[in-house]
């Protein structure tokens, strides 16, 4: 009896630990860290890997948090002990700039997200055709998928193919996708794209929906999933890699990643080096909820306790606001207003 | 009064919005606007407005520039194109305002360096961008109280008042506002980030403005002189005001601004628009002024 369905379908994960991760860490793992949980991922034959800042190439920002070391640093450290897995990068226009991808690509990095906002395609042909001249491994990345409608994202999805991407993701960066919205985006994408364009999903487990709209999106005609090993990821973490390969494996879905490895990773390497426990908790659940963006949650439980305002409020507000990523001032200078509003900073500050 | 002749490049949100800008100047009048499109709404309005047009690029206007007097051109176009525009309209005496991210001539903030650049006599101005418009004049006000060793803004703008030149090249956008973030600003080291945000209705223009200062931060001092900046700015641009700040964390001193458009060509919110069109319509005035005044004659520049 076939075991499901999407028995012998194939698909690529892409780990996430290293660069949604580096949300949760505040950015602080260091390149021997990197070094180690790249080298197990490798032998556990996860393909690809991404190495860098939290919010990419150019990321090191008082904006975005100061890492350990450079995104240089870290790839380079990185890709010369892999055996198998390619390591990829994340390039968000109007942050990083083709100089930055230059310097990743010398330093051994063969794949890019390239990511806009999921209404403004149009701000990455530049980097786009830049990776493809480089002969990278090149995907538009949409991001916050969930304030564009499946039309929209078709139609920008469309645009960063025609631009040279070869890959298109729907990015649910709020973790606030249904998994009916997962498969209506993957399914008419699937159909409005060339065959020979991939398609791929990256969720964030907010609602506790990060593995079940992955397979949605696998069901759809998605070939290409992120996920994290241990969920190490911004907000309630990606979805988590070893849950992911598990229920594959059950359902027959051909990834060749070894489950059991990535089960020990999440065990003895991830889970001990976590600052705090990634799950869906009060403030995590309110980015899925309200639709914010998943690295939000710790610059609002910092302005939080700075200004007195609880993290939810603070979060729901900038919900409301319609906020996007990289707007991470907008935590502080929001938090700061409400405080004001409620009394609790003197008006002169 | 006689009031000195403009020619406008481009016929973009930029370029149209300098438009009524111009209008308004007791010393400047918009004379020709030079597009590439003879469709184009920008150029349909221009001639509704009174203005001759052309569809032929800058070579369309290079004949008329002695008969109709033009003195200073405005370049709304692309940092690829603007070095050629120049080149052409200097060789015959015309002034040239880059609103362009090409960055060929000196970078000008009225507040913090336009006396500078009249003084010099200048050819050919560069106006940043509408975040470095809308930021440098916060860390030179950071800047001239004690050394910033790092200054980083973040530019926040409604995605409807971003056209396809700046969505296209947003490196360019990126390189030039950082550069001008020291060269302008006075921090040793600068970084710019661009946000665009679709929410509707549209965000108006913010901008965060980060300085990290050598020494513990004269918090009174620079307080002053940012609130004292702030006014300068408004006397061109009456929309940009301050939210939040400035505040100190350590050696972090943070300014959280707000800046709001006249209205003229796109919605209020669009104040990244008529930050830089205000801007460089008062370097022009400046200018200009010189010129009435007999302080200044333009003379044509021989091509290197």
């Amino acid at each position: 009896m076939a075991k499901s369905k999407l028995e012998g379908r194939k698909v690529t994960f892409h780990d996430m630990c290293l660069r949604d991760g580096m949300h949760a860490k505040r950015e602080q793992i260091s390149v021997e860290q990197m070094v180690e949980i790249a080298t197990a991922l490798d032998r556990a034959n996860v393909p690809m890997l991404q190495v860098t800042h939290g919010a990419g190439l150019g990321g090191n920002s008082i904006q975005h948090g100061r890492a350990l070391a450079t995104n240089a640093e870290y790839i380079s450290a990185v890709v010369e002990k892999m055996t198998q897995a390619t390591v990829s990068v994340l390039l968000i226009p109007g942050l990083g700039t083709m100089d930055e991808l230059d310097e990743a690509y010398a330093a051994g990095a063969r794949s890019v997200h390239v990511a806009t906002h999921s209404t403004e395609a149009d701000t990455s042909p530049q980097h786009i055709a830049h990776a493809r001249k480089l002969g990278m491994d090149t995907t538009g990345f949409l991001m916050m998928a969930h304030l564009n409608d499946a039309a929209g994202l078709v139609e920008q999805g469309k645009l960063m193919e025609s631009y040279g991407a070869q890959t298109i993701y729907v990015t649910d960066s709020a973790g606030y996708m249904l998994t009916d919205d997962v498969t209506d985006a993957i399914t008419r994408l699937r159909d409005a794209l060339n065959p020979e364009t991939e398609i791929g999903f990256h969720g964030h487990h907010n609602l506790g929906l990060g593995v079940a709209n992955s397979i949605a999106a696998i069901a759809a005609g998605a070939s290409r999933i992120d996920a994290s090993v241990a969920g190490l990821g911004a907000g309630a973490g990606n979805a988590p890699l070893e849950v992911l390969a598990a229920v594959c494996d059950r359902m027959g879905i051909v990834s060749g990643v070894d489950t059991f490895a990535l089960m020990d990773i999440a065990e003895d390497i991830i889970v001990p080096l976590m600052d705090h426990i990634v799950r869906v908790d009060r403030e995590s659940l309110t980015l899925g909820f309200a639709g914010v963006y998943s690295t939000f949650l710790l610059p609002a439980k910092r302005a939080s306790a700075r200004f007195g305002v609880p993290a939810r409020d603070i979060l729901i507000e900038l919900g409301k606001q319609k906020m996007i990523g990289g707007q991470e001032d907008m935590i502080q200078d929001t938090a700061m207003t409400m405080a004001r509003e409620r009394g609790l900073l003197d008006a002169a500050e | 009064m006689k009031k000195i002749k403009c020619a406008l490049i481009g016929s973009g949100n930029i370029g149209t919005d300098l438009i009524y800008k111009i209008r308004r100047s007791e010393v400047l009048e918009p004379v020709w606007m030079v597009g590439i499109d003879a469709d184009s709404e920008g150029l349909k309005r221009a001639r509704d407005m009174g203005l001759k047009t052309t569809a032929e690029g800058v070579d369309g206007l290079l004949p008329h520039v002695q008969a109709d007097d033009i003195q200073i051109a405005f370049d709304a176009t692309s940092a690829y194109v603007h070095a050629e525009n120049s080149r052409k309209l200097n060789a015959l005496g015309v002034l040239m305002i880059d609103l362009t991210p090409a960055a060929i001539g000196p970078l000008c903030v009225p507040p913090v360096n336009l006396r500078e650049h009249a003084d010099k006599l200048e050819m050919n101005v560069n106006m940043i961008s509408c975040a470095g418009q809308a930021t440098i004049p916060i860390i030179s006000a950071v800047s001239s109280v004690q050394p910033v060793a790092y200054a980083e803004i973040i530019a926040s703008l409604a995605s409807k008042s971003v056209g396809p030149g700046t969505r296209a090249n947003l490196d360019e956008f990126t390189y030039t506002t950082s550069n001008a973030l020291v060269k302008v600003g006075g921090a040793r080291t600068g970084k710019a980030l661009a946000i665009i945000n679709p929410a509707e209705p549209p965000m108006i223009m913010r901008n965060t403005i980060y300085c990290e200062t050598d020494d513990t931060p004269d918090q009174a001092a620079i307080t002053a002189s940012v609130l004292a900046m702030i006014t300068e700015v408004q006397k061109y641009v009456p929309g940009y005001r301050l939210v939040n700040g400035p505040i100190f964390e350590g050696n972090l001193v943070s300014v959280f601004m707000e800046v709001a458009g006249l209205g003229d060509y796109l919605p209020t919110y669009a104040g990244n628009l008529d930050i830089m069109t205000a801007a460089a319509t008062r370097t022009a005035e400046m200018f200009a002024s010189e010129i009435l005044a007999g302080n200044l004659t333009l003379k044509p520049v021989e091509a290197a």
